[in-house]
């Protein structure tokens, strides 16, 4: 039954990209890479990935789609027509399609107990997580711990992803000329709509609470400050959504936001460098306390606080850097 | 039913093929950039398919469930880190857009091509 299940996703998946890349009205293809982001976390909730599937249903089908929205309100939103270099396209995609579809048929099955990568390295992780670290979430465990070095590079680059939009539109009362006050203010999305207003406000607040919830449930359940940051921001972007771009900047100044940016990257990299004053390595937790097990946790703890702190200041100050350009 | 154990990797094919088309045939900026988002979650879709395990759960530990049989946590941490970078580096490149079209007046390669020659 959920083989079913995964093929008939896996089917819609398809049909859904399909409609993105034929749609010539832009707002078709944005939604449908929407829904497209939702099938795909269904996927990875059929595939026992349930960490990933909650972060491509925070970033890819929520996040991202509002800023392809915003991007969508800056540039014209109908594609031109155009047949030049399609059936070269064609031809290379069919080419490389049925070459990468030959060699499929070498690999192992889907849920093969005896792929290649089940048994390699993976099954001391999951036999010795419980021992060195005591987090039930062995997923949190590799991100936070045994991966800390990659993960902290990860958060480098969100940062500097957030920077390089920054400079290039310009973030009202923290970068470029452009003022707050500027900002047109009021309600300028939902205006006419009383009850998306009534019933969307009253879901910012559960879906902070949510968001607290996956960021410090991260080492019991899924969750973990990528996901948490991620929701966290959207609850902000739907407060801009009913109350106006305005005053969801007067409720975070953009200052406070670059600054937090920073700070969260920073929080983690400083974990790293008091455990070098304590005598560690850099990011080896187990010297934060006197039981190694627990320094592990206290860790993964501060860490995952820095990556939430910075992924939501980096995906809000983003949105504020398209939503505000335009008006 | 034994050939449908394939259909997963099937699926990645068809998804990074079409997220290729996109990227190569599509003038649109706009478009390109989703023909780049698709070809990056069926290479995610790729990982994910490799962790699981028949029979097995979500690699969250149960300390009472004896003998547990866990997905491959590995691809996954993979995965997670690189869906929040793609979101990222989408928006670097829808920024990057908006800018061209302040600048050409349209976000169209080959238009935008035509101009810079004209200069």
């Amino acid at each position: 039954m959920t083989v079913l299940f995964g093929i008939f996703l896996l089917t819609l998946l398809v049909v859904t990209a399909i409609g993105i890349v034929r749609a010539e009205n832009l707002f078709t293809a944005v939604i449908l890479g929407g829904i497209f982001s939702l099938l795909m976390a269904a996927n990875f909730f059929v595939l026992d990935a349930v960490d990933v599937a909650l972060t491509e249903a925070a970033v890819g089908a929520g996040v991202s789609t509002v800023l392809l929205l915003g991007a969508l309100a800056l540039v014209p939103d109908r594609e031109e027509r155009s047949a030049r270099g399609r059936r070269l396209a064609l031809a290379i995609i069919t080419l490389t399609g049925l070459t990468i579809g030959y060699a499929t048929f070498d690999n192992p099955h889907l849920g093969d107990p005896d792929a290649p990568v089940h048994q390699h390295v993976a099954p001391w992780y999951l036999e010795q997580t419980p021992i060195l670290i005591d987090i039930p979430n062995v997923v949190t465990a590799v991100l936070g711990s045994y991966r800390g070095y990659d993960t902290l590079g990860e958060v480098i680059v969100v940062l500097t992803a957030g920077i390089g939009v920054l400079f290039l539109l310009g973030l009202p009362g923290a970068f470029g000329d452009r003022k707050p006050e500027d900002v047109a203010a009021g309600k300028t999305y939902l205006n006419h709509h009383l009850v998306p207003q009534v019933v969307g406000l009253l879901l910012v607040p559960f879906i902070m609470l949510f968001a607290l919830y996956v960021q410090f449930h991260g080492e019991y359940g899924p969750g973990g400050g990528f996901q948490a940051g991620a929701i966290f921001a959207a609850a902000i972007i739907l407060f801009a959504l009913i109350q106006g771009e305005r005053e969801a900047l007067n409720l975070i100044p953009p200052r406070v936001l670059v600054v937090l940016m920073a700070s969260g990257a920073l929080l983690y990299g400083g974990v790293g460098v008091l455990t070098m004053l304590l005598g560690g390595n850099f990011l080896e937790y187990g010297v934060l306390s006197s039981n190694p097990v627990q320094g592990q946790q206290w860790g993964i703890i501060l860490i995952e606080l820095g990556v939430g702190v910075s992924v939501a200041s980096v995906l809000l100050a983003i949105y504020h850097a398209f939503a505000a350009r335009g008006r | 039913m034994e050939i449908l154990g394939l259909y997963n990797y099937w699926v990645f094919i068809v998804l990074l093929m079409i997220g290729l088309y996109t990227v190569m045939a599509k003038p649109n900026l706009m478009k390109k950039l989703l023909g780049l988002s698709i070809f990056q979650a069926a290479v995610f879709l790729l990982y994910i398919t490799l962790d699981k395990i028949e029979g097995g759960t979500a690699p969250i530990i149960q300390a009472d469930a004896i003998g547990q049989i866990y997905a491959n946590p590995l691809p996954q941490v993979l995965i997670l880190t690189a869906i929040v970078v793609g979101i990222s580096t989408l928006a670097l490149g829808l920024a990057v857009v908006v800018r061209i079209h302040e600048a050409y007046g349209t976000i169209e390669d080959d238009q935008i091509q035509q101009a810079d020659l004209r200069e």
